[in-house]
């Protein structure tokens, strides 16, 4: 069967989409052969299901729906591959400013320490408890997110149950903002720009980059459905190929301003470049005063391997589906959920990626709790939490 | 089908909303509700304990609804018609249309196909009549444009009315453009003269 290189592929407007915008726009997906329409989408239900019933050929994903996808948690089974990371972290948790006010005061050190503001957010819950006031709500943009285990592993760490201490809320990232400034939540985890708008309004303060978290989370991933891989193996690969290009383009800051550009047009993310730019460099305004945090590690499109899609961080993901219950254990789950993640593939498109650069962590994860992951053994790993659940 | 059925409607269209909520009385369902606020929709939801729930596909609140799958305390789990891949011509309808349908608890689909065909039909129905309703504003605002092009020819070049238009006919038809666009071009040019 000859391969249709017409793509349809669905995306939600984040700056992580930031490989694939750029490889539609700059042209590294034509130089491939491929005629490529980008579908900006509302919901990432929408994304799924699109994806799933085979209206878009590919598409920006959170990585946990591929997986869960694939195993078919909450929804029909259909098996996904990921054979492109779109980025890693990428991800802040932002606080209101009353809530950043309580951890400040409660805080036994310095709050940029994550376990600091994890046990301070505990004396904030359990005060709130005592004078008998409603518990503090988090919001998330998915019950499959890495911000939702994100979140969820960092209170955690500090004592704070996430099922009973607290309330988590999906809410579209759009609502995120809003719902801040209405006290609706007092706090939520979510990609850019929305941090930053909410900073530049005054109604939040970034408490944390989630690679402060965990040093490597499998953010977005580009995913495809396992059958029209098997149709589309040439596809596939100029399909890598041309994200390859895209996001070494997109980690040379000589190209950071004109990537800014590409992405804050209406029709693609659609907000100011200026805060673009913030994601690009990882220098982000962390509250209203306008103190500034800078990471080397806030986003990573492609550079330190970060492209290289890795079973382990698969594995990881499953790790915590099970922890929270959203998933059984067992080992065919687990061969299953590292099944998505496809390095093969994208060697094969890319030629295999270099060693991983020193200072990245030895488990691939880099978590700023517990012991080293080790994929073998997950029931030992969850073994070791205060918090079981 | 069953008129005590509870149907919840999640649209924030209120317009299209009561087009559908119009449709399923008509049907024969009594018991339907309109949720227009998505602040604390989970909640909203809960208090209704609906058996259906629709939502349209352009509403970013989908993603609430996926968390009504994961909460282990709540006994009744939706299931989104959208996603059953058993009936590919309903699914593509659904799409078409910019409709989804979740089932809450164990009713068996086939009780709420209508259902979801009626709301179908009802958003298809909502979409032309934004069409039309498109269309007339396009032809009042064209009408607008041409009224003025032709004041500013019959002044210009000293035409009576039906030669003014007959003029901008004539030049749209040359052009291959529509008329409208051609009384923009001499309204456009009139102001760069002034």
């Amino acid at each position: 069967m000859k391969e249709d290189p017409r793509l349809r592929i669905g995306f939600i407007p984040l700056a992580d989409a930031a490989a694939l915008i750029v490889a539609v726009d700059k042209g590294f997906a034509a130089d491939e052969g491929l005629d490529v329409e980008l579908k900006r989408e509302v919901s990432w239900s929408n994304v799924r299901d699109k994806l799933n019933i085979g209206l878009f050929d590919a598409a920006h994903l959170l990585a946990p729906v591929a997986i869960a996808s694939s195993l078919g948690l909450g929804h029909v089974r259909v098996p996904i591959l990921a054979p492109f990371n779109l980025g890693l972290n990428g991800n802040a948790i932002t606080v209101s400013p009353e809530l950043y006010a309580a951890l400040t005061a409660s805080a036994e050190g310095n709050l940029r320490d994550p376990m600091v503001s994890a046990k301070a957010l505990a004396r904030v819950v359990d005060e709130r408890r005592k004078q008998g006031r409603d518990p503090l709500t988090f919001g998330m943009t998915f019950p499959f997110s890495t911000h939702n285990y994100q979140l969820r592993f960092w209170m955690a760490a500090g004592g704070v149950d996430p099922d009973e201490d607290v309330r988590l809320v999906v809410l579209p990232p759009p609502y995120m903002v809003e719902s801040l400034a209405n006290r609706h939540v007092d706090a939520f985890c979510v990609g850019a720009p929305w941090n930053s708008v909410a900073v530049d309004l005054g109604v939040g303060h970034i408490l944390h980059f989630v690679s402060e978290i965990l040093a490597r989370a499998a953010e977005k991933v580009l995913a495809v459905r396992e059958r029209w891989a098997q149709d589309n193996p040439d596809l596939l690969l100029r399909l890598v190929r041309a994200h390859g290009k895209a996001a070494a383009f997109v980690e040379n800051p000589d190209n950071h301003r004109e990537v800014a550009a590409i992405l804050a047009a209406p029709n693609r993310v659609g907000c100011d470049a200026e805060v673009i730019m913030r994601t690009l460099t990882g220098r982000l305004k962390v509250s209203p005063d306008g103190t500034v945090r800078a990471s080397d590690r806030y986003l990573l499109v492609g550079r330190a391997n970060a492209a290289r899609p890795e079973p382990v961080q698969a594995a990881w993901l499953y790790a915590q589906m099970v922890r929270w219950r959203q998933a059984k254990l067992s080992d065919t789950l687990l061969a299953q959920a590292q099944a998505v993640f496809r390095p093969d593939i994208y060697d094969k498109a890319l030629a295999a990626a270099g060693p991983m650069p020193a200072g990245e962590p030895a488990d691939g994860i880099g978590a700023f709790a517990g012991p080293a992951f080790d994929p073998k053994d997950i029931s030992g790993h969850l073994k070791g939490w205060v918090i079981p659940r | 089908m069953d008129p005590l059925l509870k149907i919840v409607i999640v649209d924030e269209s209120p317009v299209r909303s009561a087009i559908i909520e119009e449709g399923l009385r008509e049907a024969g369902f009594t018991q339907v509700t309109r949720i227009e606020e998505m602040t604390n929709l989970l909640a909203r939801i809960y208090a209704i304990d609906p058996d259906v729930i629709i939502i349209d596909l352009e509403n970013p609140s989908r993603d609430v609804l996926e968390q009504m799958f994961q909460v282990s305390r709540i006994v009744k789990r939706p299931i989104a018609m959208f996603v059953d891949q058993s009936d590919s011509a309903s699914i593509q309808a659904s799409v078409d249309a910019g409709v989804s349908a979740y089932i809450v608890g164990g009713l068996v689909k086939d009780r709420v196909k209508n259902i979801l065909d009626l709301c179908i039909s009802r958003f298809n129905a909502f979409a032309r009549l934004q069409t039309e309703l498109e269309q007339a504003k396009t032809a009042l605002e064209d009408r607008k444009v041409i009224d003025r092009a032709k004041g500013i020819l019959m002044k210009a070049k000293n035409l009576t009315e039906e030669e003014a238009y007959a003029l901008l006919r004539k030049t749209a038809m040359n052009e291959k453009k529509k008329i409208a666009e051609i009384a923009q071009s001499v309204i456009t040019a009139s102001e760069m003269f002034k």
